[in-house]
């Protein structure tokens, strides 16, 4: 539609318009606030809460008297033990982990699906999403299976090499829709230029495929954190993960108000890690989203 | 010794030959063009030359060395491609220090050569921008100043005015000369369109199918065409079906069906009976009314069929005696005299004997 021509449409359909834009726009919106924000708002509100005597929450009213005001108590349990800081840590270097594995293994493996003929393409990427079709905690015992006769079982590597099995699809399917997009000019054009092989991939490929390793990053490093199946069944009793642990406060100690708290703190620490890399991403994905 | 010798090419896909048997030369710092229609091969030659694809036979030299063997990446050549190309995670001066950094230039150098390439392309103010930043006008300078920068023996261009709207094409035109000339690097250069070739070239290779009809000057190509392709390919023109009728030493007599006898200034040795084309530009054609004279050896009558008037110029379409629509062009430059004749109008066609051509089939 020619500019002139979509101005008079939206000038003869502005009430109607403006209905539109409501009317599509609300149902989302209202499953967000009915589904994300109260439930955070809950959280928030639980954290700062006491146990209740046989799990659940302290309750509000006793006798028809309010009581209790809010306590930082589980903020203060949190950080007087170095413990749960450490679990913290350790969580965020196993995620760390697991996402650069994942972009070691994923990248070839999009890159050759990218550059097979186009008709085999949607059978690899068919084939990479095929272990979805079975279920997670399957897959996790089928890994006891290989690593016990390895001696590997109950390790920090056996936690880590399930993570990156599970996880492994969603950094190879950003990383192929990316990489597939890529157009062969380019690499021409550079090797034209005088860039060999590996110049090649360093200076063209690699830097026009780092929104895929991004948002496969994400997709990996954020579930990896708070999954605690894989730490479970394959680590050993020191491979506790920030998952295990808000587990443990609801079904095991019955602490939902720590549980809580270790939550809002795992999602802060997660939104500033987002964050950081967003900011970093801006300045290295300069032009690159024009082709992609 | 010829900057580039490409003798004896052929390259095949499957039984199709794309470039058969292809040999010409490039001389430093010539601008040469390779014109044709689409799938005639162009392509193909230029990614031979570039190192992207390999001749199934024949042999290519730059300065004398054979280039088999040598990757696209160790050839002193480079391209400018159609789509550009352009790496759309650099700025134009990151783009264009990029040949630079690959033949490892210091920074000093780099910085330096990048900026007089931005101002030989008049984009001093750009080198902060990102390709898609950019008008399409400008992306092709960015291509140009980055195949030109690290100054190679031989810049290909493979149609790079194809994706610009017809103003800027011109306008790119005289830049693209004007630019050769300063920089002095040889250009090969490669479109469909015969304007472009002419305006632009020092020599032209026409090509059809896989193969070189003809190689030769603007002027030459324009007024001594090889053969029938040729001549139709380049310009407008006048093909009329004839017979050798007669050929003296100096002048030629063809027999045009249903027209009569035509007088052609020839020197070639031709025998009686030989069949081709008589071909004949419209400028050369001169249209009258009957009564008015001109002494000239060829005349035929014919009436007004078409006429656009295009204000310098009319353009006149004529059919003949045989049924043959003839086209001339007349220059208006008559003072207070806009057009000679009407549609329908009984007008006699003529030209001089030294006009014109027969082309043996
Ligand atoms: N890789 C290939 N495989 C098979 N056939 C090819 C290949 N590359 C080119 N051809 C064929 O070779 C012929 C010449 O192609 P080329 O690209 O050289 O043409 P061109 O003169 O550049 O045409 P255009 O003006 O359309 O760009 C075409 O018929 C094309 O189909
Ligand atoms: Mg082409």
């Amino acid at each position: 539609m020619t500019s002139a021509r979509r101005r008079f449409w939206c000038i003869s359909n502005l009430n109607s318009g403006k209905l539109a834009r409501w009317a599509v726009t609300l149902p989302p919106s209202l499953f967000l606030v009915v589904f994300f924000l109260l439930p955070a708002l809950i959280v928030v509100a639980a954290s700062l809460r006491e146990p209740g005597e046989f799990g659940g929450l302290a309750p509000l009213f006793v006798d028809g008297a309010f009581t209790h005001a809010l306590t930082l108590d589980s903020y203060r349990f949190f950080f007087g033990d170095t413990i749960y800081l450490e679990i913290f840590v350790k969580s965020f270097f196993i995620a760390l982990l697991t996402t650069l594995i994942c972009i070691a293994l994923a990248y070839p493996l999009a890159w050759l699906i990218a550059r097979s003929p186009k008709r085999r393409r949607d059978l690899l990427v068919l084939l990479v999403i095929l272990p979805f079709a079975s279920n997670l905690l399957i897959r996790v015992y089928a890994w006891i299976l290989l690593l016990g006769p390895l001696n590997l079982l109950y390790t920090p590597v056996a936690v880590v090499a399930g993570m990156v099995y599970v996880h492994l699809p969603f950094m190879v399917l950003p990383l192929y829709t990316n990489l597939e997009k890529h157009d062969p000019a380019l690499l021409e054009a550079a090797q034209d230029l005088g860039a060999g092989t590996w110049t090649r991939f360093w200076r063209v490929t690699f830097p026009l495929s780092l929104p895929g390793i991004f948002s496969g990053s994400a997709l990996v490093f954020i579930p990896v954190l708070g999954m605690f199946a894989i730490p479970e069944l394959l680590g050993g009793t020191g491979d506790l993960m920030i998952g295990n642990l808000i587990k443990e406060q609801f079904l095991d100690n019955r602490d939902w108000p720590f549980g809580a708290t270790l939550s809002l703190l795992l999602t802060v620490a997660v939104l500033l890690c987002a964050g950081l890399a967003t900011l970093a991403a801006k300045k290295s994905f300069k032009g690159t989203e024009a082709v992609t | 010794m010829a900057l580039l010798e490409i003798r004896n090419v052929t390259r095949r896909f499957g039984d199709f030959k794309a470039v058969d048997a292809v040999s010409f030369s490039i001389e430093a710092g010539e601008f040469f063009t390779l014109l044709g229609p689409s799938g005639c091969g162009k392509t193909t030659i230029l990614r031979m030359i570039a190192g992207f694809d390999d001749p199934d036979a024949g042999v290519m030299l730059l300065d004398g060395q054979p280039l088999t063997g040598i990757p696209p990446e160790r050839r002193p050549v480079h391209t400018v491609f159609q789509s550009y190309a352009l790496f759309p995670h650099m700025t134009v001066a990151g783009n264009i220090a990029f040949p630079l950094e690959m033949a490892g230039k210091s920074r000093d150098e780099i910085a330096r050569r990048v900026a007089e390439t931005l101002a030989l392309v008049h984009l001093e103010d750009k080198g902060g921008s990102y390709p898609h930043e950019l008008s399409g006008g400008q992306k092709q300078r960015v291509a140009l100043a980055r195949g030109l920068v690290n100054r190679p023996r031989l810049l290909l261009l493979d149609e790079p005015l194809g994706a610009l709207d017809a103003k800027l094409r011109v306008e790119m035109q005289s830049e693209l000369i004007t630019l050769q000339r300063e920089v002095g690097i040889t250009f090969v250069f490669v479109t469909h369109s015969q304007q472009e070739a002419l305006a632009l070239s020092h020599r032209i290779a026409v090509m059809n199918r896989g193969r070189i009809e003809q190689l030769d000057e603007p002027d030459k190509l324009y007024g001594l065409p090889a053969n029938r392709f040729v001549a139709d390919f380049i310009g407008k023109i006048n093909l009329i079906e004839v017979e050798v009728a007669a050929a003296s030493k100096v002048l030629l007599t063809l027999k045009a069906a249903g027209l009569g006898e035509i007088a052609a200034a020839d020197a070639r040795p031709l025998q009686p009976g030989e069949r081709g084309c008589f071909a004949l530009r419209p400028e050369q054609i001169r249209v009258y009314g009957r009564k008015e004279s001109a002494d000239l050896k060829n005349r035929f009558d014919g009436s007004v069929k078409e006429l656009l008037y295009l204000g310098d110029v009319t353009h006149y379409k004529v059919v003949l005696a045989n049924g043959f629509a003839i086209e001339a062009l007349m220059p208006n430059a008559a003072p207070g005299r806009a057009k000679f004749h009407e549609v329908g109008d009984a007008v006699t066609v003529c030209w001089r004997h030294d006009a014109g051509i027969f082309l043996r089939d």
